[in-house]
């Protein structure tokens, strides 16, 4: 193991002993900001998969949160007021492979478009499919349109109940730990060597008989459908879904955590999702003016701190785009 | 649907095509010439209308204000460029995107703090403030001309500009070959700079031109920077005829769309139905546009011959 | 000893993050507004009028402290329903109180009464959260969002206007501001426009003023509130349509935009109709001083917005003191609330079975006072005692 992967462990441990620690001492709210915290550094390491080590700046990853936010959302919806029989549900698997496959299937639809482009053109272009989906979504009033859809019942599993917090908590933590192990898998298996090779010298690659295409698209695939079962964990978390979900600023956020932790770091985007709650937490108590420091922090991060946070503490610069 | 609201609605998504083009002509040269994306042109635009509005309190007159504005915005687009843009020409986009992401929350706050969240509303003159009778009987009101006419004027003064004079020649070689013109003993530091004053101005331009309608306020540049960049990619990243066009097309494809696109729903589902929709539908129609120009051509309608 | 551990973390952690234990001798009121974005301009007047009555109360209801804490619902109903997550989990308030958009409401419903709290909205009014929605914690010193257009459509048929084009955004509120009007209007509706609400609003109206002209309608009917009244009102003006399609607004002339278009010498809105529950005229012993005190600390008159907030401070001081200062009696605090034994500064009201106000509501008219600033005046009561349409609809009684 190297000593990126050695923070990534000591940062997947702290998360498995703080909550529990704020549920035994009535924190109820820093248990709330450790879910959501988990909830985004899985969608963050979903990004990082194609932004890090695939080199493909999406601007549209919270396009994946909010479908897969509503694929639990609307069963859920149809479960207690009726209407769609076919999905009205409140069974875990399904709502979760729901997320699942539709993230996937939209990630391989516009995949199959934006990976056509490079560079400018590629982040703008999926920046504009989540555009898309966000005012498909906002013009159907039967999930309540921009006002989101409040569920008042969360995924049914067999053993655990997601209605208590810490067994929420920790179907998170877990889920966490296998992205982060899967994502080790594939960047360190022949697949994710053609993936960064790809993003180093595409030409190259293709000469050595790689269709990068191919490769680019599974694995834009992959991270979609990940971060969409980030979006089925936030909407049980929430219970509140909105089109807000997916603004452009929400996958601008993304990209911030995965660029402040460390891109192409497997602790990257778990460290980059706690300095984001905490900075966010912290500064909005102080002021209502705190745009002003979160925006110079973003400012100097990008300026001055290449290769991220992890990239700091390892003492080994990362690839800073 | 009669033909005099036709030609209403379509002088109104002129009007907005060309407003689109002030923005985007600036990010466009920006983005062309310099490599730079420049999500911060939104705080421009913003900063813009908000010193263009306190000028016209302050001396009384919405066009002297203007006047004076457009080198004060200017100002601001040197500082910007001195102090964030250009440690960041030799990055990659990503770190252009975030860093002037960070920047528009703090040309945001800083403007909730020196003017208030109210915004600004600016008094026009009384002979920009009425309606103007066309040929045809057809109204409109008078600063929707005064835009359209300002937008036309600058985008001639562009065209001008970037083919016919020293500058221009220069702007073009530059962004074909920078090692070339500072070969050739051009200060090519220089020469950025101007360039990215230029499209601080067009974009205080904007601002200042929208400011009257709506008003001066802190969200004003979040919407129309996201259009502005689909304007730009569909039209061909720095190809200053490529942004005309798409503008035009998206401030026409908007408007109509606000316009007719709910009567249109209603011949297929209920009225009700269509109302909600239709506001979000046409929103969603330039992104549409957007995606399928790109499918076909990855580089935009106009990409510019030399990259 | 596992106790002992408990207590040695939790005075680890309550004291690095700066925690106290609560006073049992202070009532909490979270107050959930909007004090960033544009929209902030409506949060502020808010603030202002809770810490208006808050220093009117001498800070206390009885011998009770009252502690406000205001939180930033960014405009947006996933923020507000974090704000009030945090209000509710880490300061534990007692009370949560505010909301000036009905979405943000509706998605900060649960957290609040899950979590044991009262819920007081001071403006939003959301269908929903009056009728099936209905809960005996939540109350409203506002009115429910259809009844305030209501009136107007009231005003319309009185004045005869036989067709109405309508404009408002598209959010939960402005589908119920339509729904309203077009519950008691009799004429014909011509056409309608809801338009992108949130953060970043449409303001630009051309093609739906084009549109509205183009509908031959008699009259317009609007809802913007914030901001976008001060931008609608100009391009009303600025297509000179004063003349042609008379305005009749709700909630988007007030004194938050008067002073604006005061500014922007906007003489077209002078004797503009709109309909409200209250108003700075309105003459009682509360609103007097409630009025001339929020001018003199201020400098401007209060909206409605602000009314409503103080009102709300108000009826929790007045349950608190009815509870003997106990927060732990929760039926005796849902009694004093449900009393609305206090003076209300618009004057009498009373709560029907869903906590909504039974209240007057009176047609008001632009006008300038004596020392020309542009304000409203009382011009006639549309509606007496006037319940909400939705009140059969909760199984409370």
């Amino acid at each position: 193991m190297t000593r990126q992967d050695w923070i990534a462990v000591i940062m997947l441990a702290l998360l498995a002993v703080l909550p529990p620690l704020f549920i035994w001492t009535g924190q109820y709210f820093w248990m709330d900001l450790a879910t959501r915290l988990v909830i985004l550094a899985i969608a963050a390491s979903s990004l990082n998969l194609v932004l890090g080590f695939g080199g493909l700046v999406s601007f549209g990853h919270a396009a994946f949160v909010g479908l897969g936010a509503y694929a639990v959302g609307i069963p859920a919806y149809h479960w207690l007021y009726g209407g769609m029989d076919a999905i009205a549900v409140t069974n875990g698997f399904t709502q979760f492979g729901l997320a699942i496959g539709v993230t996937a299937f939209f990630a391989l639809i516009t995949g199959m478009i934006c990976l056509r482009t490079r560079g400018v053109y590629f982040i703008m272009i999926t920046m504009a499919f989540a555009q898309m989906i966000y005012y498909g979504i906002v013009s159907i009033e039967e999930y309540g349109g921009d006002d989101g859809l409040v569920i008042d019942t969360r995924s049914e599993f067999p053993l655990i109940d997601l209605d208590d917090p810490l067994q929420l908590y920790g179907l998170c933590w877990v889920s966490l730990l296998v992205v982060v192990l899967f994502v080790r898998m594939i960047v360190r298996s022949r697949f994710g060597m053609v993936l960064q090779g790809g993003k180093g010298n595409e030409e190259r690659m293709a000469t050595l008989g790689y269709n990068v295409y191919a490769y680019q698209l599974v694995a834009y695939v992959i991270s979609g459908a990940i971060c969409g079962y980030a979006g089925a964990l936030l909407g049980n978390f929430t219970t509140f879904i909105s089109p807000e979900m997916m603004d452009w600023t929400r996958s601008g956020e993304l990209m911030f955590m995965v660029i402040l932790g460390g891109a192409s770091t497997l602790a990257g985007p778990i460290i980059g999702a706690t300095m984001f709650i905490v900075l966010e937490e912290v500064l909005s108590s102080w002021t209502v003016y705190w745009h002003l420091p979160f925006g110079l922090f973003l400012i100097l991060v990008v300026l001055y701190i290449r290769g991220g946070l992890t990239g700091l503490l390892s003492g080994k610069k990362g690839e800073g785009e | 649907m009669d033909a005099s609201l036709l030609i209403i609605q379509t002088l109104n998504g002129v009007q907005l095509g060309l407003l689109l083009f002030l923005v985007a002509s600036g990010l466009t040269l920006v983005f062309g010439i310099l490599d730079f994306v420049n999500l911060a042109h939104a705080a421009l635009y913003m900063v813009g209308a908000f010193i263009c509005a306190s000028l016209t309190y302050a001396l009384g007159n919405f066009v002297l204000a203007v006047l004076l504005a457009l080198p004060l915005t200017a100002v601001v687009g040197l500082v910007v460029e001195r102090t964030v843009a250009r440690p960041l020409y030799s990055r990659g986009h990503l770190d252009q995107v975030l860093a002037t992401f960070g920047l528009i929350l703090v040309f945001e706050t800083l403007a909730h703090m020196i003017w208030g969240p109210a915004g600004m509303s600016v008094p026009l003159p009384d002979s920009l403030n009425g309606q103007t009778t066309l040929p045809g009987g057809i109204q409109i009101p008078t600063f929707r001309l005064v835009i359209i006419g300002a937008g036309l004027a600058a985008a001639g003064g562009l065209f001008w500009l970037v083919n016919y004079t020293r500058l221009g020649m220069l702007i073009r070689a530059g962004a074909s070959n920078r090692t070339m013109v500072s070969a050739l003993g051009i200060n090519i530091q220089l020469l950025f700079s101007l360039v990215f004053a230029l499209g601080a101005a067009l974009a205080g331009l904007a601002g200042m031109l929208i400011a009257p309608i709506t008003e001066a306020s802190i969200g004003m540049g979040h919407s129309i920077i996201i259009t502005a960049f689909v304007v730009i990619i569909v039209g061909g990243i720095g190809s200053m005829k490529g942004a005309f066009v798409a503008a035009i097309l998206i401030g026409l494809i908007d408007t109509l769309g606000r316009s007719f696109i709910d009567d249109l729903f209603k011949l297929v589902m209920s009225s009700e139905a269509a109302e909600n929709a239709a506001p979000a539908i046409s929103a969603m129609l330039i992104y549409i546009i957007m995606a399928a120009v790109l499918a076909f051509r990855p580089q935009g309608l106009f990409p510019p011959k030399v990259r | 000893m596992k106790y002992l551990a408990q207590a040695a973390v939790a005075a680890t952690l309550a004291g690095s993050m700066g925690l106290q234990p609560a006073l049992a001798d202070t009532a909490k009121i979270g107050f959930v507004t909007t004090l960033t974005t544009p929209a902030a301009v409506i949060g502020n007047d808010m603030k202002n009028a809770a810490e208006l009555a808050r220093e009117h109360l001498g800070g206390k209801a009885g011998d009770t402290d009252l502690e406000i804490i205001f939180a930033d619902d960014g405009f947006a109903p996933e923020t507000g329903k974090q704000a009030t997550d945090k209000l509710v989990k880490q300061d534990d308030v007692d009370f949560v109180t505010g909301f000036i958009w009905s979405h943000v409401l509706l998605a900060s419903r649960k957290s609040a009464l899950d979590g044991g709290k009262f819920l007081i909205s001071a403006n939003a009014g959301p269908s929903q959260m009056a009728g099936k929605l209905c809960d005996e914690n939540y109350f409203s010193t506002s009115w429910q969002n259809d009844q305030t257009p209501m009136a107007m459509g009231e005003v319309l048929n009185q004045q005869g206007v036989k067709s109405l084009y309508i404009m408002a955004p598209n959010y939960a509120a402005g589908k119920d501001m339509v729904e309203g009007v077009e519950r008691t209007y009799k004429g014909e509706i011509k056409g309608k426009d809801l338009t992108k609400w949130g953060a970043d609003a449409q303001l630009d109206f051309s093609a739906e003023l084009a549109k509205a002209e183009a509908s031959g309608a008699e009259g317009i009917f609007v809802f913007y509130p914030g901001g976008a009244g001060a931008a609608f009102a100009k391009q009303y003006d600025q297509a000179g349509l004063a003349d042609k399609l008379p305005l009749y607004s709700v909630f988007t002339v007030d004194a938050l935009s008067l002073p604006k278009l005061q500014d922007a010498g906007l003489g077209a809105i002078m004797g503009s109709r709109t309909t409200q529950q209250w108003d700075p005229t309105l003459d009682n012993a509360a609103n007097k001083k409630f009025v001339d005190d929020f001018k003199a600390k201020y400098g401007t008159y209060p909206s409605f917005y602000a009314a409503q907030s103080y009102d709300a401070i108000m009826l929790i001081a007045s349950a608190i003191e009815a509870a003997g200062g106990n927060m732990d009696d929760t039926d005796a605090l849902r009694a004093g609330l449900k009393a609305a034994d206090f003076d209300s500064v618009r004057g009498d009201f009373k709560f029907g079975n869903n906590n909504m106000p039974i209240q007057d509501f009176y047609l008001r008219e632009v006008v300038a006072d004596d020392d020309g600033k542009w304000t409203t005046k009382v011009v006639s009561t549309v509606f007496e005692d006037h319940q909400d349409s939705y009140a059969a609809e909760c199984k409370l009684n």
